[in-house]
């Protein structure tokens, strides 16, 4: 009888410490480490790794001083680093627990999706386009008036949704357009000045690839059309077609249709760029090609990029600049770069008082703290906040030379682009068919899929 | 002593029932929180509209009304049986083949058992772009890609599944195969039996057991394939049709699912799920059939 009861115990035991494990992990991730209060936070740079898919070590419990907690959902993983290590000097100072996550490349909807509709979901997280407005603006605070809202030094880069709340606002903006080497160019023979549009770059361009063999450089680096590249082609150089196609009146929202009336300019600027190339254009559907280091490294003149590019390349291109896409049109001497964001911020409508309001203080200590606003501008490039460091990023500097010469800034139309992910995809498909054969029939191929595509995509999504 | 030795099996018999419940309760509700609830809420959540699954809408049988008008889904549906079919037939085939050979007691067959079945150790992902990478570094020679031709993904996927799943399936004949009692093959060996008479008249029907489960395995294996396809192709190359609407040739149904779950519709969550339960039922359904048919040609020893 004994030896029963005992069983029955031990069995009783079993089942309970079952179910513990059950409830503790339906909570958040696994949560069954004592949650030492700096555990992500401290421990940023070693944690890395991990962070970059997802770290959840720490759960919405860990009480703190003024009882609110920061969780910051990130999606640019090439700046976690710095992300953590100004969370935890928050931390330290505040007491305040601050959580980065940083979402994989390429990965921020899927997990925003997942991580919302969790216990503990993100107080602040990004919604960066008018698509993302559309599917997160009931979880987003009006931000109209609010002390971080004050501190901003342009409406610029905020998103509004269509009854006028302030869903997100901007906290850096970017540019892109063409990365150049000054000085391949010149040992090549040319000079900067000879590049103010489309006939010049034309020229430099062929001119170096008909002579890469005696210079031992190539006009462009590669444009492969892998995931971690094609997006430079996409929805970057895209983006001069659908600016053009405003004729100067920007797109409030996405239209249901597209023309493709300057999509020749993108043919133009998009042949250049394959065809006066390090790399074969019938060799660019396979991965493999690292365009970032053929420009560092001096084997290419030409770069099509963006700002974020600066960090990894001016220790060894110290004189990199940017131009804009020429491509041919009409007046585009007075062009400039494409200016704009997908990092906005947004505070989540749904989380309680006191983590909306920790979340809050976290933002505005962002941009007027001078240590922590140097380090995320270094990393951001910069933020467009009264209080904030000053830009030490040449692209974007070369960005503000244009605009004061009086060119036309390139407004970013192609976060328009309906049901993003599926629509470039389907761009792709159609470019790599084009690279490897460049037949006329290819690039109707490419036309239809870049404009019958948009409509397409829009009543996919709006039906 | 025969009295005695009853009633102590019958308290045994009694202590089992009343305490086999306890002892099934961990598993049973593991069961039930992962797999029978989860289960039951998809089910739900096909009938409903949601972004987050704590607020979803109930909308009813629209989402299926909407699945079965889906275009990509019908083309994904045939193709991933065409896949399962072909690549059901190739693994088995060749797997029996391997088995047979090594289990013919040639030098360093325990070897090449370990060396065939090493590329089930890796992960569906890994082995995608792993092998994207060799057949581009084989077509590149040709001025072409995986990614341009449909059917050199489809052949692509098929080859990539091969060679994950023939030294699994192997192993399972192997253990078939050494189970065929000597004294049938003896005895058949006696009788003058040549060797194909052999192994069509006597091995086969004896390890049909295996047949069945390696066939089961595959074919659900084929149905539900998702890393291997998104790693090799991801649906590459597209058919982009005049409209600018597109079918992605090389897309199998959990990719189209998965797909249709993360597109930015406000509805498409619903569908998604809606598709998987329709997946559910057919694979579970294919299964089924497959296992009462197979299972009819099963000998008992």
């Amino acid at each position: 009888m004994k030896r029963k009861i005992v069983s029955a115990v031990l069995c009783a035991a079993m089942i309970s410490t079952m179910l513990a494990g059950c409830g503790s992990s339906s909570d958040n991730g696994g949560a069954s480490q004592p949650a030492t209060e700096d555990n992500s936070t401290s421990q940023a740079p070693a944690e890395e790794d991990s962070s970059e898919t997802q770290t959840e070590e720490e759960s919405a419990e860990a009480p703190t001083a003024s009882g609110g907690s920061v969780y910051w959902l990130n999606f640019k993983p090439e700046s976690d680093e710095v992300l953590q290590d100004v969370a935890a000097t928050y931390t330290e100072k505040t007491g305040v627990e601050v959580k980065v996550v940083t979402a994989a490349s390429g990965t921020y909807s899927t997990t925003l999706l997942s991580e919302m509709d969790k216990s503990a979901p993100p107080t602040l997280f990004i919604i960066g386009n008018q698509a993302g407005v559309k599917d997160w603006k009931d979880y987003a605070l009006d931000l109209k008036d609010t002390p971080i809202a004050n501190e901003l030094n342009t409406d610029a880069y905020n998103l509004y949704d269509e009854t006028g709340k302030l869903v997100s606002i901007g906290y850096c903006y970017e540019c892109y357009g063409i990365i150049v080497n000054p000085d391949l160019i010149e040992k090549a023979g040319h000079t900067m000045d000879e590049i103010k549009n489309f006939e010049g770059l034309k020229t430099v361009a062929e001119d170096i690839h008909a002579r890469a063999g005696e210079l031992g450089f190539d006009a462009f680096s590669s444009s492969g059309m892998d995931d971690s590249s094609s997006w430079r082609f996409t929805g970057h150089m895209a983006n001069l077609e659908y600016y053009y196609e405003q004729e100067g009146t920007p797109w409030k929202e996405c239209p249901p249709t597209i023309s493709g009336k300057y999509l020749d300019n993108f043919k133009n600027l998009y042949d250049l760029c394959i065809n006066n190339s390090l790399t074969d254009p019938k060799e660019l559907a396979t991965g493999g090609h690292d365009a970032e280091n053929e420009f560092k490294t001096g084997k290419a003149a030409f770069f099509v990029n963006g700002s974020w590019e600066y960090e990894a390349v001016k220790d060894d291109v110290p004189n990199a600049t940017m131009i804009p896409y020429y491509c041919g049109v009409e007046g585009e001497e007075k062009a400039g770069l494409n200016c704009g964001t997908e990092n906005c911020w947004a505070i989540n409508s749904k989380a309680s008082a006191e983590d909306q309001q920790a979340t809050m203080d976290f933002m505005v200590w962002c941009v007027t703290d001078p240590d922590a606003s140097r380090k995320l501008v270094d990393t951001f490039g910069v933020m467009p906040y009264k209080s904030a460091a000053e830009s030490t990023n040449g692209f974007l500097a070369a960005a503000d030379k244009y605009t004061a010469d009086g060119c036309y800034v390139m407004n970013w139309a192609t976060n328009f682009q309906p049901n993003v992910d599926s629509y470039r995809a389907t761009l792709v498909s159609a470019l790599n068919q084009y690279n490897a054969d460049q037949s006329d029939a290819n690039w109707e191929t490419v036309r239809t899929a870049f404009v019958d595509g948009w409509a397409a995509e829009y009543n996919a999504v709006n039906n | 002593m025969k009295s005695k030795k009853n009633a102590n099996t019958n308290s045994l018999q009694k202590a089992t029932r009343r305490w086999g419940v306890l002892f099934m309760g961990p598993v049973l509700i593991a069961f039930i929180i992962g797999f029978v609830w989860p289960f039951i809420q998809g089910i739900w959540l096909s009938m409903c509209q949601f972004r987050l699954i704590s607020d979803a809408k109930f909308i009813g049988f629209g989402n299926y009304v909407k699945t079965f008008q889906d275009a990509s889904f019908r083309h994904a549906f045939w193709y991933t049986a065409m896949f399962a079919v072909v690549s059901l037939v190739i693994i088995n085939v060749l797997a029996f083949t391997v088995a047979y050979v090594l289990t013919l007691g040639i030098k360093g067959s325990n070897l090449y058992r370990t060396v065939f079945f090493m590329p089930n150790l890796i992960g569906g992902i890994v082995l995608g772009y792993i092998w994207s990478m060799i057949f581009d570094g084989i077509l590149g020679h040709y001025q072409t890609s995986i990614l341009l031709e449909s059917k050199y993904g489809f052949w692509g996927l098929i080859i990539l599944m091969c060679w994950q799943q023939i030294g699994y399936m192997m192993i399972i004949y192997i253990a078939g195969l050494q189970n065929v009692p000597g004294d049938i093959l003896e005895a058949a060996r006696i009788d003058g039996a040549t060797s194909m008479q052999t192994l069509f008249r006597v091995t086969i029907p004896n390890v049909m057991s295996s047949f069945t489960i390696c066939i089961f395995l595959s074919l659900t294996n084929g149905f539900k394939l998702f890393d291997q396809n998104l790693a090799l192709t991801g649906g590459q190359p597209f058919l982009i049709q005049q409209g600018g609407t597109t079918v992605k040739t090389t897309e199998m149904l959990a990719l189209n699912i998965y797909n249709t779950f993360y597109s930015s519709n406000t509805t498409s969550q619903g569908v998604a799920q809606a598709k998987a339960v329709i997946f559910f039922i057919l694979v579970a359904g294919l299964g089924l059939l497959q296992l009462s048919y197979t299972r009819k040609k099963e000998v008992q020893q």
